[in-house]
This record gives structure tokens, C-alpha cells and sequence, in this order.
């Protein structure tokens, strides 16, 4: 089919813009950076900015507020490609020295690069940044390289140019065999093979069917669905055109967690500016494909991510999920087929379309092909959000992009997964990451949160932890879910307070086993993941808690005491002055004591004790 | 409900409201976040006007949809709505002092969410996605990152000066 609009030459013309930017300044205005200041950062920039006179190599400077760099411990980011550099922890009164020293002179400002953790060396080129060098972008290619509000600036690295491709060749099943032949499997948790879900929801073709993008990103210490929305919003709205063109659909839906504003914000933006060039909406670039595309906001569920619960809440009711089948392949949103795919997913889509099935099944393993985005956070040096091949080992995760473990901590483990998943330990560092290695290992890649724990983190309080979530976030609608994950709370808190039995292990095996097959859903089949997970890893831990009634990490307040060692209390008082229950006393220059009947275990004569002379025990 | 707050609810907004949304029940949700927006919690008249006049909807659907999604309240919010993160990465970065230490500050009472004087509704929501910056506190959609019980109470300190 003929269409027209020439997407090559629409490219060319938007390339043509950035080039006479002179010279561009990003500046990351995602979640974390906004929080940061990177808005004050921006203004100083442009006010700088303004008198151009003063510039020598470039004939103008173009501050560029972009979307997540991934970074966001380092925020505010700024980077200037042309000069191959990345200022981190940049502040609005740092602009200045920029400008002056770097963007003018051509000397970077030493102060502000970013330090390697393990060397302690500046690092002065961006291909050097451990952090960013061992990854390999393809969802989250341009977020932070492009202005996210901007839809020439997505036009300029090939957007709309695969849907373009896709709608003149006119032949959809031929689209649905490049994903299939991809590998692409759901980065929503399950790790359903895409191209099969599409092909299920095709054969439903000629009355009405829509798209469903998944944006109800739940899963807490997880957020790379919040930075593909906000940081390069017009690839889903692409990959979402694709699918829907692929299955036959012409109205689409996004739902976004209310959470996240500022996805919504870019969200809303893109789609109107898409529509305003007829990327979006009726005839598509003069064909006869239609697409529609619409933003529900979510109200704070989390059972909302799970897809027959996000369709009822698409439809305005309760957001409970439904007995499957019918599948919504066959009846989906108001009774129709429904297509439904995860953000990250969907932003593959282009990408593949782009380079070739065969590109993409290159990366990856066996089974699990492309690549993944990790949410990297906990005691590890570098947080933030990356993307690797499948297969990568947590090895390199956590030790080479994260720079390694916090303050010289020892590592303990690694929660994958969120509150479906389970525990990786130190035996699992080596083995490749996919989605079958990790099913293998009781754990799962769920939605990509990767917590590193240290030894200070007590895994029991951490499977409380995930309990008392999915207990809370329980719809209540089938009784396996909604009771035993009270009870099977219940029984972790007793373990936390110092009352647990022996006993209580086995009830909690067997209530996990039956919430975990009789649940109607994934919230509740997954719900018992951690508790299994940390009692196959770390039984011992859970018998110290019962046995011993002690907290090997020291977190668990009802099983630490505090104590003062007499040798190194030098009896200075400003532990007792400190005490907000009066629980130490002591007379001056001779050692304080603790009174345990008193004391509330606050930990405040610890951060007070100028001697370090208060141990947790 | 009381009578002042049966005052509030202007029908004339709710019809407007309902008109934006055409009247339609898939619309429930987005509705209850408009009004939401105005009165900062959802007065039981405002859900009862939805109720009787979208087709397919009655007040006690409305009261199910709105008790089901945690965003929604059935009781006015403070003036400052804290929400401290605790999701996974901050709950492994000590959101749960910095928790206690917004407690006792503003001296909420025991199974309480809003303060006495009606100036502070706290909140203990899951992930914000900020998770780099852990732990996160957002005041009124202001993000704070990196929190500790010290810093939050100065922050604290100097919202309720300026309200004396």
C-alpha cells in the first residue's frame, strides 16, 4: 500500500534540526532527577545559555531535558555526547563551572565525574562508565539520549519508521511471523511467547478487538516500565500500532498506575502529538488502518497488573481478576479479543520490526532470546535500572554494573522478582539469567526487580515483608489467596517476634503449597514464592529465629538487645541524655547500663555513642 | 454524614463531571478521581449522585469500586498528604525509622490517619518507581529523596512553621 507519508524523509528532516542544535546538552528529567533539581538545573542552563556570543566552538548550545538515564542514584545527570561526558550529582549552582570551564573551554569539571567505586578514579569518558559499558540497550535505547516530549526527536532515531515499513507491506500475518521467529517472550513476569499470544488473539479477527498495554508496573523495586513510558513514550505507542495492525485491532488502551504522573503527562503528549501527525487515529499515514489509542489511569491496586483484573478495571469495576478461560485472546475488554502485553515488551516490538527477527534471536539464550531490563537496587554501589542479554550471570550484575557490594557489606542474596519471585544466593552467581535458569532455581524474572541483600538484612523479615504485601494487595475474591496468606503471615510475624515453632515451619510449607495450586490467579499462585525460596536457602536462619530466638542479621528489634561494652564506655552520658524512654543510667566517667525491662530498642544511644561502645546483639 | 458535609458536594460540578465522561460506567473510575481532585476524598453524596444517574451503576457499585482501589479515601485528607515508600528498595534502606520518626513528629494517634488538627493525612504506599533514591517520602507530590529520621523531621519542622 501506498501511503502519504515518505517516514525516510520525515527522518532526514528531523535529523537535520538536531544537527543544527550546535551543541546538545542532555539533562535527565525523569522521576528521580526531577526530585533531584534537574528542572532548576535546566532553567540555569538555559540562562546561561542564552547569550551564545560567547561560545567558541559551537555557535549555539541546546539544553535537552530527557527521559530516565537509569542512573538515578547519580541524579541530577548531565551529559553532553559531543565531548563523551557524564557529570553526575550535578547541582543548579554547579551549572555555572560547566558552562564556563567546559562547555566554553573545553575543560571538563574533574569534581563532577563520576567516581568508580572500585578504583576511586574519575572516569572521564561515557564508554567507561562500568555502569553503562556492560549493558546492551534496546528497550531502553533512547531513553536518556532523546527529548522525550518531543516527537521530531523520536522521528530522528527511526521512530514510526517500522510501522510505516509494516503498513505499506500490507501483510499482517507477515508481521506476527517476524515476532514469533524472534523469541520474544512476555517482560511482564510469565514469559509467554508474544508472537503465540498474537497469533491467538488474530484468529479472532473481523468484529472489533483491541490492544491492552500493561503499564500497572506494581511489582515495588521496579521501574523500567515508568522509564520506557516517560523517557521514550512514542516507541510503545509504536509497538502497541504494530500489534494492533498485526491482530486486526483499531482501539487501543494504555493503563498506567496512578503513581507515575509523569509517564502519564508524556503519555498524554505523545499520543496527542502522534495523532496531530497521523501516526495515530483514523487512516494512518493514508492507509486504511485505523488505531485509537487511550490512557486509563489505575487507582492503586495491585492486582490490577494481573490481566483479567486490569480488563475489569479498564471496564470500571472492581479490579478482580476472572476465572481463565475464556482467555481474553477470545474474550477480553467488553466481551471482545483483547490483546494484552507488557510495556517492555511492546517497546521491543519496533526494534525488532527495525533490525529483523534474526537480530534479535541473536541475543539471549537458548530459550529466553533479546535482552532484559533489571531494576538494580538494595546494598549494592550502583543503583539503577539496566538492560543485559538474557543470560547474563548476577555475577556480572552485581558485581561489574553495580560496582559491588555497599560500604565493603558481604553479599547475602538476591530477591528477583518482587513479591512472585524468590531468592538467588551465592551459588547462583554463575548461572546464566533466563527465564527457565531461574524457574529451575525457585526464583523467577518476574517483572526484573533485583534487590541485592547483605547480611544485614534478615530473610525472614524480608519474606515477612513480601507477605504482609501480597496479604494487603489480596482481592479477596477466591479463599486459598485470601486466607492463607493471612495465616501464612500470621505465622511469619510469630517467627519475627520471637514466638515461632517448629511446628509452625511445617504449617507454613503446607499452607504455601496449597495457596500456591489453589488460587484462582498469579498474585495468589505466586504469593508463597518467597517463603519457599528463603526456606530452601535459609532454613538455618529461620531455626535461629524459632531455636535460639536470635536475628543473625540483628534487624529483628523483639530478638536484639543493646548492650554497653564497660570497656570502651568512657561515661560520657549522651546516651542517656539521647534516651527517649530513660532506660540507661549510670553515674558520670564510670560505665552506663542499659535496663531492658525499659528500653524500646530505637537505636538511638547507638548513632549517639561517641565511643562505639553500644553493641546490637 | 453530617450536614456540613452535605453542604460541600455542588451538584452542578458532579453533573459536570458525570457530561465529560459521557455518562459512561467505564468511566466510573476516572470520575471518582475528578472528584477526588476537588474535595480531596469522595463525600458518600457525590457517590451516591453517580450512582443514580450513570446507566448500569447503583450507589453500592460506586461504594464497592471506591473502598476496592487504595487511592481512594471516604474521609477528608489532611492538608499535607505524606506518603512514605515502602517498597522493597526502600524498605531495605530504612523507610521504616524514617516512618516512625514522621509519627511521632506530627503525632498521629494509633490507628490514625490524619492528624488532629487536619493538617497531615499519612500514607505507606508500595513502590513509586524512584527506587534509585531510596528512601523516598513525597509530600503533596513533591519527591524527597533519601530520607532519614533526621531529615524528614527538619522538613516537618518547617511545614508546621509556616502554618503558625
Amino acid at each position: 500500500m501506498t501511503l502519504n507519508i515518505d517516514i525516510k524523509e520525515e527522518q532526514r528532516k528531523a535529523q537535520e534540526t538536531i544537527s543544527q542544535q550546535g551543541l546538545r546538552v542532555l539533562v535527565c528529567a525523569g522521576t528521580g532527577c526531577v526530585a533531584n533539581g534537574s528542572l532548576k538545573v535546566i532553567e540555569r542552563f538555559k540562562e546561561l545559555g542564552a547569550d551564545v556570543s560567547t561560545l567558541t566552538e559551537h555557535d549555539k548550545m541546546t539544553i535537552v531535558p530527557t527521559g530516565c538515564h537509569g542512573f538515578c542514584e547519580q541524579g541530577v545527570l548531565v551529559i553532553i555526547p559531543d565531548k563523551h561526558v557524564t557529570y553526575v550529582k550535578v547541582k543548579e549552582t554547579d551549572v555555572e563551572e560547566i558552562y564556563e570551564s567546559h562547555v566554553k573551554n573545553n575543560q571538563p569539571v574533574e569534581r563532577l565525574l563520576y567516581t568508580d567505586p572500585l578504583s576511586g578514579q574519575h572516569v572521564h569518558k561515557n564508554e567507561e562508565i562500568n555502569f553503562y559499558a556492560k549493558q546492551t540497550r534496546t528497550a531502553l535505547a533512547n531513553c536518556g539520549k532523546i527529548n522525550a516530549e518531543c516527537l521530531e526527536e523520536a522521528i530522528a532515531v527511526r521512530g514510526y519508521e517500522a510501522l510505516a515499513n509494516v503498513i505499506a507491506a500490507g501483510n499482517p500475518d507477515a508481521v506476527i511471523d517476524e515476532i514469533e521467529k524472534s523469541g520474544l517472550r512476555g517482560r511482564g513476569g510469565g514469559g509467554f511467547p508474544t508472537g503465540r499470544k498474537w497469533r491467538f488473539t488474530a484468529a479472532n479477527k473481523g468484529g472489533k478487538s483491541y490492544v491492552v498495554c500493561n503499564g500497572d508496573e506494581g511489582d515495588p523495586g521496579a521501574f523500567m516500565d515508568r522509564s520506557i513510558m516517560e523517557g521514550d513514550p512514542h516507541k510503545l505507542i509504536e509497538g502497541m500500532a504494530i500489534a494492533a495492525y498485526a491482530i486486526g485491532a483499531d482501539e487501543g488502551y494504555i493503563y498506567v498506575r496512578a503513581e507515575y504522573p509523569l509517564a502519564i503527562k508524556r503519555l498524554r503528549k505523545a499520543i496527542a502529538d502522534a495523532e496531530a501527525k497521523n501516526y495515530l487515529g483514523k487512516n494512518i499515514m493514508g492507509s486504511d488502518f485505523s488505531f485509537d489509542l487511550h490512557i486509563k489511569e489505575g487507582a492503586g491496586a495491585f492486582v490490577c497488573g494481573e490481566e483479567t483484573a486490569l480488563i475489569a478495571s479498564i471496564e470500571g469495576e472492581r479490579g478482580m481478576p476472572r476465572p481463565k478461560p475464556p482467555f481474553p485472546a477470545n474474550k477480553g475488554l467488553f466481551g471482545r479479543p483483547t490483546l494484552i502485553n507488557n510495556v517492555e515488551t511492546l517497546a521491543n516490538v519496533p526494534v525488532i520490526m527495525l533490525n529483523g527477527a534474526d537480530w534479535f534471536a541473536q541475543m539471549g539464550t537458548e530459550t529466553s532470546k533479546g535482552t532484559k531490563t533489571f531494576a538494580l537496587t538494595g546494598d549494592v554501589n550502583n543503583t539503577g535500572l539496566i538492560e543485559v542479554p538474557m543470560g547474563t550471570t548476577l555475577r556480572e550484575i552485581v558485581f561489574d554494573i553495580g560496582g559491588g557490594m555497599r560500604d565493603g557489606k558481604k553479599f547475602k542474596a538476591v530477591q528477583i522478582g518482587g513479591p512472585s519471585g524468590g531468592c538467588l544466593t551465592e551459588e547462583h552467581l554463575d548461572i546464566p539469567m533466563d527465564y527457565d535458569n531461574l524457574i529451575k532455581a525457585g526464583a523467577m524474572v518476574g517483572s526484573g526487580g533485583l534487590v541485592v541483600m547483605s547480611d544485614k538484612t534478615c530473610i525472614v523479615e524480608v519474606a515477612r515483608f513480601f507477605m504482609n504485601f501480597t496479604q494487603n494487595e489480596s482481592c479477596g475474591k477466591c479463599v486459598p489467596c485470601r486466607e492463607g496468606t493471612k495465616n501464612m503471615l500470621a505465622i511469619l510475624q510469630k517467627i519475627v517476634d520471637g514466638n515461632g515453632t517448629m511446628e509452625d515451619l511445617d504449617t507454613l510449607e503446607e499452607l504455601a503449597k496449597n495457596v500456591k495450586e489453589g488460587s484462582l490467579c498469579g498474585l495468589g499462585k505466586t504469593a508463597p514464592n518467597p517463603v519457599l525460596s528463603t526456606l530452601k536457602y535459609f532454613r538455618d536462619e529461620y531455626i535461629a529465629h524459632i531455636k535460639d530466638k536470635k536475628c543473625p542479621a540483628g534487624v529483628c528489634s523483639k530478638m536484639t538487645s543493646y548492650v554497653i561494652d564497660p570497656e570502651k564506655c568512657k561515661g560520657c552520658s549522651k546516651c542517656a541524655r539521647n534516651c527517649p524512654v530513660e532506660a540507661i543510667s549510670g553515674e558520670i566517667k564510670s560505665p552506663f547500663t542499659i535496663n531492658q525491662d525499659k528500653c524500646i530498642k530505637c537505636g538511638a544511644c547507638i548513632d549517639n555513642c561517641p565511643f562505639k561502645a553500644i553493641e546490637r546483639k | 454524614m453530617s450536614e456540613t458535609v452535605n453542604s460541600k458536594v455542588d451538584f452542578q460540578t458532579m453533573e459536570e463531571i458525570l457530561k465529560s465522561f459521557d455518562y459512561k460506567k467505564s468511566y466510573l473510575i476516572a470520575m471518582l478521581q475528578k472528584v477526588q481532585a476537588i474535595y480531596k476524598y469522595l463525600p458518600e453524596e457525590a457517590m451516591t449522585y453517580i450512582g443514580e444517574h450513570v446507566d448500569g451503576l447503583s450507589p453500592a457499585t460506586v461504594f464497592g469500586v471506591a473502598t476496592f482501589y487504595a487511592q481512594f479515601s471516604l474521609e477528608p485528607k489532611g492538608k499535607y498528604e505524606i506518603k512514605v515508600c515502602d517498597g522493597t528498595a526502600c524498605h531495605v534502606r530504612g523507610s521504616l525509622p524514617v516512618l516512625n520518626a514522621i509519627k511521632e513528629k506530627i503525632k498521629l494517634e494509633e490507628g490514625k490517619f490524619t492528624t488532629k488538627d487536619g493538617l497531615f493525612t499519612l500514607e505507606i504506599v508500595s513502590c513509586l518507581g524512584a527506587c534509585g533514591l531510596a528512601p523516598v517520602v513525597v509530600i503533596n507530590e513533591k519527591v524527597y529523596p533519601q530520607m532519614t529520621p533526621d531529615a524528614i523531621t527538619i522538613i516537618l519542622d518547617t511545614l508546621m512553621k509556616e502554618e503558625q
